[in-house]
């Protein structure tokens, strides 16, 4: 005979965690269902029309996933080998004190609030690089946008390579260097190879962060629905129309066409975040099975 | 034959230099927005910051003075209504995942809270919006309080359930030898026990919350009064920042910068407090 007050225990806390698959199904619902009036309206074409027009009721998704996409590849470009660097340097190189510190300032980067690199972004870091780069002659625009995301993922990619690095085995890095290897060539021989599925892992996480993320960029980026070759041309990101518009639409079918850009980021960073996971735990599981 | 072998020597060390210096690099090129953003957010933010800051309204363009005293008000009712959702259900779901999710329904919701903390916070903000707002038929701090509250979960479930994992299984066992009934040793030994971790956790999850302002845009909003009724919109730092540093006012944005050397300063304070107390923990 069990214990009454253990039966409902189990029950009442079962109840709080399956809220949470709950939850989520309630919100790829309502996501689904608010949208399908522009689904209808657009069709399949949504996603490859290029025009965005709230007052004349046409709308399209192609120059906002285009942006999102561009901007986060330029994110990447820079925060993957600066984040593997530092990585390799917290987790083969240094033995110093100094370590400890560069991994908490790494650490501390996560936490600055996303309007505050905003802020940064307008005011200090577009300027900036409007100096440095010839041909720049906006702050706002897609490169600006670009190189606060890097900084913004930087410390993910950063801590969980470094998760990754520090998860293969410690006899591996002995063996090379009992072979006379250099430090560069231990890490070429010994970790790079075991570690790799875990970086694709953690490169794709970053760009999980990189895609979801609003306000920083929203900030930056120039906010105009237009494909453009040129890096240093304002561009839109599909979370930026989101954050600008949603209070302000002005019909029901803007707001449906709003939800159903929601609904394709939701979509793109559920599975890219799926993949990711996949591959971090098929590193880090290989060797430290728990 | 010699000659080759040192050439070759050579070249490995030089290789090996180059890849420690490139890495050396590498490292400290990261930390340099972090001391950039600090900086210019203490040096620009100082000067627009005296006790009238955190006590006066916003002041309409073209006055001097004004503060967000009801934005910082704001922000902390709105932390305290996340946490109304977001600990009950991370800290119970925690726990059952922790002591009963073992099987395929632990493998489910475990998943669940993974996919939840990928979503990016603007989507759950419409969420929110259709959920909350649509049916109050106004903006209210509830709804935003709403969204934060979704935020927090997963970073909680996951913490609570890590750090009662932790604990050995022994405390637990002895707990039961003594003929204390599962629940009471579950809540006032294992979980007790966890405690410390727990609420690392949680200050973490809440100083990510305090700095969220995509999902408030259209579920809390924004106000220029003070306003203490959860039913009605409400101003948080992080939307009256974005607000002024977008408008092309000056003295606006010397705000801003004052707004934002408040909220790091309170993010970065309960980071590094947090750390202090706990290495084990991090972000989700």
């Amino acid at each position: 005979m069990k214990n009454k007050g253990d039966v409902w225990f189990k029950r009442i806390t079962f109840l709080f965690a399956s809220s949470i698959p709950f939850l989520l199904f309630i919100l790829v619902f309502i996501l689904l269902q608010k949208s399908l009036p522009a689904i209808v309206e657009f069709g399949p074409g949504f996603v490859f029309g290029t025009v965005w027009d709230p007052l004349a009721d046409k709308f399209s998704a192609l120059p906002f996933i285009y942006g999102t996409m561009i901007s986060s590849l330029i994110a990447l470009a820079i925060a993957v080998p600066l984040g593997m660097g530092c990585a390799i340097y917290l987790s083969e190189v240094s033995q110093s004190k100094f370590k400890e510190y560069i991994a908490v300032m790494v650490e501390l980067l996560a936490a600055i609030p996303s309007v505050v690199y905003g802020l940064w972004g307008i005011f200090v870091l577009g300027p900036w690089l409007v100096k440095i780069i010839p041909g720049m002659t906006y702050g706002t625009c897609m490169l600006t946008g670009g190189v606060i995301l890097a900084i913004m993922i930087l410390p993910t990619i950063t801590a969980i390579s470094r998760e990754v690095f520090q998860a293969v085995p410690y006899n591996l890095r002995e063996s090379a260097m009992a072979l006379g290897a250099t430090k560069w060539e231990c890490f070429k021989l010994a970790i790079f190879g075991p570690a790799t599925s875990g970086i694709i892992g953690a490169i794709i996480l970053g760009l999980g962060r990189a895609l979801g993320e609003t306000m920083a960029v929203t900030m930056v980026i120039g906010n105009r629905p237009k494909i453009s070759a040129s890096l240093f041309a304002p561009a839109y990101t599909l979370a930026s129309v989101i954050a600008n518009e949603f209070a302000e639409a002005t019909s029901d079918l803007n707001l449906s066409a709003l939800i159903e850009l929601a609904l394709i980021l939701l979509v793109i960073t559920i599975l890219i975040n799926g993949v990711a996971r996949l591959l971090v735990w098929k590193t880090t599981l290989k060797y430290n099975p728990r | 034959m010699e000659n080759n072998t040192q050439i070759q020597s050579k070249v490995r060390r030089i290789k090996e230099q180059i890849f420690l210096i490139a890495v050396f690099l590498c490292a400290v090129i990261a930390v340099i927005p972090l001391f950039s953003v600090i900086g210019y957010v203490f040096v620009k933010g100082i000067g627009a910051i005296d006790f009238n800051f955190f006590t006066q309204l916003p002041a309409p363009v073209g006055e001097t003075g004004g503060g967000m005293g009801n934005a910082v008000v704001g922000t902390f009712i709105l932390v305290v209504l996340s946490c109304l959702l977001g600990l009950p259900i991370g800290i119970f779901g925690g726990i059952w995942l922790a002591q009963f999710g073992g099987g395929k329904r632990g493998f489910m919701i475990r998943y669940a809270a993974d996919v939840l903390s990928s979503i990016p916070s603007i989507v759950i903000g419409i969420f929110a919006y259709v959920l909350i707002v649509t049916t109050m038929k106004r903006f209210s701090a509830i709804a935003g309080g709403f969204a934060l509250g979704i935020i927090m979960i997963p970073t909680v479930t996951r913490t609570t359930e890590e750090m009662i994992k932790m604990i050995p299984r022994s405390l637990y066992e002895a707990g039961l030898a003594l003929g204390i009934p599962e629940w009471r040793v579950t809540l006032s030994i294992v979980f007790r026990t966890a405690w410390n971790g727990v609420f690392t956790g949680i200050m973490l999850s809440v100083s990510r919350i305090m700095g969220e302002t995509a999902p408030l845009l259209f579920t809390a909003f924004n106000s220029m009064y003070w306003n203490f009724s959860i039913d009605q919109p409400m101003s948080s730092m992080t939307v009256q920042i974005y607000n002024y540093a977008i408008s092309p006012f000056a003295e606006w944005h010397a705000k801003a910068w004052a707004g934002s050397l408040t909220l790091v300063a309170l993010v970065l304070g309960i980071t590094l407090l947090v750390r202090k107390f706990s290495k084990r923990v991090r972000y989700g």
